[in-house]
Parts: C-alpha cells; sequence; structure tokens
C-alpha cells in the first residue's frame, strides 16, 4: 500500500514538473522502467540520491517508471550480495552506493563486494571536515597536527563506524605526520547524533565527519572547523587538510552501479542514461537545493577510479589493523 | 520569545481545522503501526516523506509527531494482549500487561497503559517545552564513562526477573548477551558470530528476540502441552480500572514518566533503559499485597511505570533534535531529513529562525496527547474482547501475526528462520523453568554497555579508574551498589532489630 501511495505522490509530482517546463523538455525515452535498488533504509544518503535520480528522470521523461527496493544494513553489504544475485543480468537495474562499501566490503570480509557489481557513474559527493568543541584548546589545524603528533593516543577523535570515511581520514592525517595508523584514538558512535554530541559536549578532542553533517553546529559556534578534506576549499573561511601541511584528501561519493553480467552496451545504455539525468537543469537544480556536490565520472573513469579507490582503502585499513 | 508566548502562539497556529486534520491522521497512522510489530514510525515516516514536496513544513511535522506519539501507545496494546511487542520500548510491558490479560485483567491494563502514556506524554511535552534546552546541556556532560555506569545500573534490573533459581535466570541472561554480539562490532567493523551469513551483520533484531521468545515460545509451549478437547476461553474480565487500579497506577505513572524523560533527552538514551528501571522500581516498592502479583498474576504498577517511561521518553528523545539538531533516535533521524527537505536546517538555532514551527509542533504534540487518549480509551474494551476467541485460534492467530510482523521488518527470510529457531529455545526455557526477560534484558544492555565501555576506555587510553574519577560516574555505580545490596542490608537490618 505505502509503494501505491509513493508512486500516487512521485506520479503527481512528476506531472506538475513536467507542467512547469512545458512540452518541448520531454525528451526521448530510455527507458520504460528502472529498478533502483537502495542498499540501505529509507531516508538516509543514499536513498535520497536514488528518489532524486528518479524524481529528474522521471520529470524530463527519461525513465518511464521506477521500482524501488531498500535493503539496508552494514554499509550496505546485506543489500548488495541480495542485488547482486537476484538482478543478474538484467540491463533495467540500478544499484545506489558509495565509499561507505568500498571500506564496509572489506573490514566485513564479505564475500561479495562492489567489485562484483558493474561501476555506471558517481554522481556527487561530499566533503569531510576535521572539528572540535568550541572549548577546545586547539586553535587552528597546526596545533591539532602537533598534538597528534606528539601523542595521538592522547588526542580522541570521535566520528562513525570504524573503518568509514572518517576513520579512514584519520589514519591518513597520522600516516602523513609519520605515525602510525594503529596509533590513532578513534572512537566510533553508532550514528551522527551521539557523534555530535560527544564532540559538543567536550567528551572527545576532535571529531571528524560529512561536514554537511556539521554544518549546523558549526554556523551556530559549538564547533569550529579546523579543515576541510576536500581538494578545494568548500568554505573560503577554512583551509583544506592540504593547506594545513598533510597530503590528505578524502571524500564520500555516492554513485550508481549496473547489476553483474549485463554486456557492454547495456552498460552503455546505462551510462549514457545517466549522463544525460547529469546534463538536465533539474539535476544541478537538486544538487543546489540538497547541497551536494557535483562529482560527476561515468564509464571508464569512473572504473579505473574505483579501483583506485579500492587499492588505496585496503592499504589505510590494513595500515589501521581492520584488513589482512 | 518565553515558553508561555511561544505556547500561545502555537496553540493558535495548531488549532487550525487543517492542522488538526493532520494531527488526527498521525495519530491514528501511528496507533496503527504501533500495534504491528516490525512496522516502526521511523519506517512509518521515511514512507511519508515523499509528502513534505506537497505538504506545508508545519502539517508534515504535526502528522510526524503524531505517528511517533501513537506509536508509543500502539505499542503496548499488543504487548499486553498478545505478549507480542511492537518495539523495543514496549517490550518490559509485556512482561505483567500479558499476566495481566491472560488472568482477566486486559482492561485494566490496557486502560491504565493508555492513560499512563498521556500522564506521561503530557509531562514530557511539558519538559520539551520549559526544561529542554536546560537539560539538554546537562545531558552533554555525560560521556561514554557515565553511559557504561547507567547500564550497569540497570543491570542491575535483572535480578527483579530471574525467577526462582539464580543459576537459570544467569544463563537466560548470558544467552542473551550471546545473541547481543551478533554482527559488526562498530569499534572495528569487524564481524561476529555471522558465520557468512550478510544478513546478520547488522546484528539480530530485539524486537525480533522478544517475539520469538514472547509469543511464538509461549504458543509452541502451548500447543505442545495442550490437552486435546478442552477448548478454553480466556476470561475478558471487566474493562474500567478499578479504584484500586487508579490509586495502584498513578506513583508508577508520575516515577515513570520523571524516569523516562531524561532518558529520552541524553543522547545515548533511548527508551528502552528507563522501562526496565521502571519495573524494577515498581517490583521493589509494591505493597506486599501486590508484590505476589508481579510475575504470576500480573501487577498493574508493573504495566503503569514501564508505560509511562517509554511514553516519556519518546518525547525527551525531540528535545535534542529540537533545541540541537542532534538525531539520537532512527525516528529523529528520519524527522531531520523531513526538516532539509524543506530547507529548514535543524539545529542549535532551530527556535530563533523556526520559532513559529517548533512552538507549533510542541503544540500539536499536546493536542495530539489529547487525541490519542480518546482514541485509545474507547478502543479498550474492543481490544479485550480479541481475548474471547477460543484458545487456539487465539494463539494461531498470534502466531501468524508475530510471523507477518517478523518478516515486515526487513523482509528477510533470515528472521524467520530466527523467529523459530529462538522460539523453539523459548519453547524448552519455559519447560525446563528458565526465565526469558533475562534474554531480553541481557540482549538490550550487552551491546550498548560493550560499545559505551570501549567507548570509554578508548578516550581514557586505557584507564580503567575513568568510571570512578568522574563524578557523575561515580555517583551512578554508587547508586548500582546500593540497588543491588541495599534491599539485603536493610532485611537483614529489619531482622537484626527484631532479633
Amino acid at each position: 500500500m505505502s509503494l501505491h501511495r509513493r508512486n500516487l505522490f512521485t506520479a503527481a509530482l512528476g506531472l506538475s514538473a513536467a507542467g512547469m517546463m512545458g512540452s518541448p523538455a520531454w525528451a526521448q525515452q530510455r527507458f520504460a522502467n528502472i529498478y533502483m535498488f537502495v542498499p540501505a533504509g529509507p531516508g538516509g544518503g543514499w536513498d535520497g540520491l536514488g528518489r532524486a535520480i528518479e524524481q529528474v528522470a522521471r520529470g524530463a521523461g527519461l525513465v518511464g517508471n521506477f521500482q524501488f527496493e531498500n535493503v539496508g544494513g552494514a554499509g550496505g553489504m546485506v543489500g548488495l550480495p541480495r542485488f547482486a544475485s537476484q538482478r543478474r543480468g538484467r540491463a533495467d537495474s540500478l544499484m545506489v552506493g558509495g565509499s561507505v562499501m568500498v571500506g564496509a566490503g572489506i573490514t566485513n570480509k564479505s564475500p561479495m563486494t562492489i567489485k562484483d557489481v558493474v561501476p555506471i557513474a558517481r554522481m556527487t559527493e561530499e566533503i569531510g571536515v576535521v572539528v572540535v568543541p568550541s572549548s577546545s584548546e586547539f586553535q587552528n589545524m597546526g596545533q591539532l597536527l602537533q598534538a597528534l603528533r606528539t601523542n595521538p593516543g592522547a588526542v580522541a577523535v570521535g566520528g562513525g563506524s570504524a573503518g568509514g570515511t572518517d576513520h579512514i581520514t584519520l589514519g591518513l592525517i597520522l600516516k602523513a605526520l609519520g605515525r602510525n595508523p594503529r596509533e590513532a584514538s578513534y572512537v566510533a558512535f553508532a550514528g551522527g547524533g551521539p557523534a555530535q554530541a560527544a564532540i559538543i559536549g567536550g567528551q572527545v578532542k576532535a571529531g571528524i565527519s560529512g561536514y554537511s553533517e556539521f554544518a549546523e553546529q558549526i554556523k551556530a559556534g559549538r564547533m569550529r572547523a579546523l579543515a576541510t578534506t576536500g581538494e578545494r576549499r568548500s568554505d573560503p573561511n577554512v583551509p583544506t587538510l592540504k593547506e594545513s601541511g598533510v597530503d590528505v584528501v578524502t571524500s564520500n561519493w555516492r554513485g550508481v552501479f549496473g547489476a553483474p553480467g549485463i554486456n557492454a552496451s547495456q552498460r552503455q545504455a546505462l551510462t549514457d542514461l545517466m549522463t544525460a539525468i547529469h546534463a538536465l537543469p533539474a539535476w544541478k537544480q537538486t544538487l543546489e537545493t540538497r547541497g551536494w556536490d557535483d562529482a560527476f565520472l561515468a564509464g571508464a573513469p569512473f572504473a579505473e577510479y574505483l579501483n583506485r579507490d579500492i587499492t588505496s582503502t585496503e592499504e589505510v585499513l590494513r595500515d589501521l589493523g581492520l584488513a589482512t | 520569545m518565553d515558553a508561555i508566548a511561544g505556547l500561545s502562539m502555537g496553540f493558535a497556529n495548531a488549532l487550525s481545522l487543517s492542522n488538526l486534520g493532520w494531527a488526527l491522521l498521525g495519530c491514528f497512522l501511528g496507533t496503527a503501526i504501533g500495534v504491528l510489530p516490525g512496522l516502526g514510525p521511523a519506517l512509518t515516516i521515511a514512507l511519508l516523506l515523499p509528502i513534505t514536496f506537497s505538504v506545508s513544513a508545519t502539517g508534515a511535522f504535526i502528522l510526524f509527531c503524531g505517528i511517533f506519539y501513537g506509536a508509543m501507545y500502539g505499542g503496548s496494546t499488543t504487548s499486553i494482549l498478545l505478549n507480542t511487542p511492537g518495539e523495543s520500548g514496549s517490550i518490559i510491558t509485556a512482561l505483567e500487561g500479558a499476566k495481566m490479560a491472560r488472568n482477566g485483567r486486559a482492561g485494566p491494563a490496557l486502560a491504565t497503559s493508555a492513560i499512563g502514556s498521556f500522564v506521561a506524554g503530557t509531562v514530557g511535552t511539558l519538559g520539551i517545552a520549559f526544561l529542554g534546552p536546560v537539560i539538554v546541556e546537562l545531558a552533554l556532560k555525560l560521556g561514554p564513562a557515565e553511559y557504561f555506569s547507567l547500564m550497569v545500573l540497570c543491570f542491575v534490573t535483572v535480578s527483579a526477573v530471574l525467577g526462582g533459581s539464580a543459576l537459570r535466570g544467569l544463563t537466560s541472561l548470558f544467552f542473551g548477551l550471546l545473541l547481543g554480539l551478533v554482527g559488526i562490532d562498530l569499534q572495528t567493523g569487524q564481524p561476529r558470530l555471522t558465520f557468512g551469513v550478510p544478513e546478520l551483520l547488522d546484528g539480530v533484531n530485539v524486537v525480533l528476540v522478544a517475539v520469538a521468545l514472547f509469543a511464538v515460545g509461549e504458543t509452541l509451549y502451548l500447543a505442545w502441552r495442550h490437552v486435546e478437547g478442552k477448548a478454553e476461553v480466556l476470561p475478558v474480565g471487566r474493562i474500567m480500572m478499578s479504584r484500586s487500579d487508579w490509586k495502584r497506577s498513578f506513583w508508577p505513572w508520575i516515577r515513570g514518566a520523571g524516569l523516562g524523560f531524561p532518558f529520552g533527552v541524553m543522547p545515548a538514551g533511548g527508551t528502552e533503559m528507563p522501562t526496565m528501571l521502571s519495573y524494577y522500581a515498581e517490583r521493589k516498592l509494591a505493597p506486599p499485597e501486590a508484590q505476589k502479583e508481579f510475575g504470576t498474576t500480573g501487577a498493574i504498577e508493573g504495566v503503569a511505570g514501564p508505560e509511562a517511561a517509554n511514553n516519556a521518553a519518546a518525547a525527551g528523545v525531540l528535545v535534542p533534535m529540537l533545541t540541537l539538531g542532534l538525531p539520537t533516535s532512527a525516528t529523529a533521524a528520519i524527522m531531520l531529513s523531513a526538516f532539509q527537505s524543506y530547507g529548514i536546517q535543524p539545529g542549535p538555532m532551530l527556535f530563533t529562525t523556526q520559532g513559529e514551527l517548533v512552538w507549533t509542533l510542541i503544540a500539536s504534540l499536546f493536542i495530539a496527547n489529547v487525541m490519542l487518549v480518546v482514541l485509545n480509551l474507547p478502543l479498550v474494551g474492543l481490544w479485550a474482547r480479541i481475548l474471547k476467541i477460543p484458545q487456539p485460534q487465539l494463539y494461531a492467530g498470534i502466531l501468524i501475526f508475530a510471523t507477518i510482523g517478523t518478516y515486515g521488518i526487513s523482509n528477510s527470510v533470515v528472521d524467520l528462520v530466527l523467529l523459530y529457531g529462538i522460539g523453539i529455545i523459548a519453547m524448552f526455557m519455559r519447560r525446563f523453568d528458565f526465565p526469558v526477560a533475562p534474554v531480553v534484558i541481557g540482549m538490550i544492555l550487552g551491546p550498548m554497555a560493550e560499545q559505551a565501555m570501549r567507548q570509554a576506555l578508548t578516550i581514557s587510553q586505557g584507564d580503567w579508574s575513568t568510571f570512578v574519577t568522574r563524578p557523575a560516574s561515580l555517583v551512578i555505580l554508587l547508586v548500582a551498589v546500593a540497588a543491588l545490596l541495599g534491599p539485603k542490608l536493610y532485611g537483614a537490618w529489619l531482622r537484626r532489630m527484631a532479633g
């Protein structure tokens, strides 16, 4: 019943969006149906990306209908094997995924990993941020780095689950400082709420997470942003890690994957679809309202990027003692 | 804006016809999903998120809060009638509630839980309006060390459900601790006891285990021991609460609400711990004649307290969300993402930037609370009639209900295997007099305590003294020691005085 209701709403939405744009905006339909598999619960980041793709693609008439399935848990590692086995060879299937899956597959020792699905396109990314409580003695990244260099164990850093992007960022920072990443005092919290509470309350010395998660706390002056983890500054007043003297760039990217066993032309059709969606003004609009950074990369370059990401993640996780 | 001015403006907005309509719809949906095991408020709100495109922000949040409060009301209904808790906050309610229902007191049990939910919801909503910002600052001072100590205190409550034999009770407890270990360890990302089954990576769902232990175990046991040709009908008894029921429920409601609210506000508190503490407190504080009903025919205090506690905690969860933008439960996290789809950034400045929305929301919580008690009290008689179904059919229905609900949690066959596997174990536990409640307590507290302890030790660089050098932690630990040894020492002292 809930599925029906959702379809009704999105149908109404698609109609109104089409109405706004007028009939010339209707592109040629590329897929009558897309089966969108979200290996996470409704309401999270991956689910948000999947639904945004649906909204834009249907609004423009690129895809006739979307069917969603959510199977959450363990950084996508509960859903991924199900997608890989049930949708094998199906050319109309997409799965949402991202960097979280890369690390989760390695630490979980899952028999099936992101290598078992077909990379189609990277769509968005989120830059991380290193923060301290507003009452902290650390005024800038230099001071925090100095403390980490002297004795990493004494600087408890809070973030998301072990082996995730936040933990990896800390490991890379310690490595760049010439310390052993295993010396890190990383405190993993279940979910953003408890992590933020521990940072604001001064239970940990510093915190690492996606920028959007901490943005309001930074704005309200309860946390101090010391550095962002991107290639360039995402906040003009906050330096990057590179500028602060450690050559570390990390981001939490999200994208879509095809089912295993599809042939080259089927793969190309899905890549073309994502390229067409990315080119739409409505997609730019979506990125803006959701506050996502465009990180579009499709086809072979994405596959190469993914391989590099897997190799480097494996290396860091080994350094952290979380993988063998 | 002070709280009184804010509230009066909020009521002025909330009392519009369309907002009242949203509140009513939310309460109705919430009660319905609360009754069904498996479907929780978080999932329901997530499925309704797309409506945020077409409904005003105020309307949508009133709807969501109605669902949130409603689910807390509905969750107790199945706990009491069918021994099948719908969500983790009502697991403790099932202990005494189901026993009352089996002994012809389903009506008063349902009524005390509905009225207790109302009392606690009102106390909790008043807390949001007047104490929220102050309490949340205090709650932020609690770190992993304090949370660990709180969980140690909650472990004391196991002693109240151990039953006749401590050895059997502790065996049950350790079975629960073992089940709690299954899944990925948060601090290292490594899987434990998953045996290569991906569905086990996220651990075993505690509601599933409670349903398996209470409902499936009981059903299988009765089927096993059922005497052919004797179709018993459970007595329904009187529906309304008697004078003595009111008297016995009143203080448990107040104490439960007082316990629940602060736990809800705590970023790592939740609704389960206060229900355990409330149950323990009521069991210890009850007069001797009521003590006899605990664990046998079912004591009304044991329903009134925990039910009030879980509703007050649910209200408390909204405090860090509204005052700091911190989602401390799955439902709050989903609601925050709904805020974002309206372009509203929930955070420490929400009260100032969106004052009108927030106060309207708080006002509609009061309204939803009244609606829920009006909606639920007349249903008590209707629900209680379910028990008139002859036992074999009733228990068959429970089994079907539990199966559908469990499959609904994650559409996974592995969950069904677990449900019946643990159900069969529970059947044997019943046969050999092992209490099942400690399993659930161990399963809820074990993983939480483990993570809190390891977080605390990481922060203190492995120094165990952190639990006694942090003042708040030390105080909680001393309370735990007092709760454990106090009654024994007091008894010994009394005997000495008498002798």
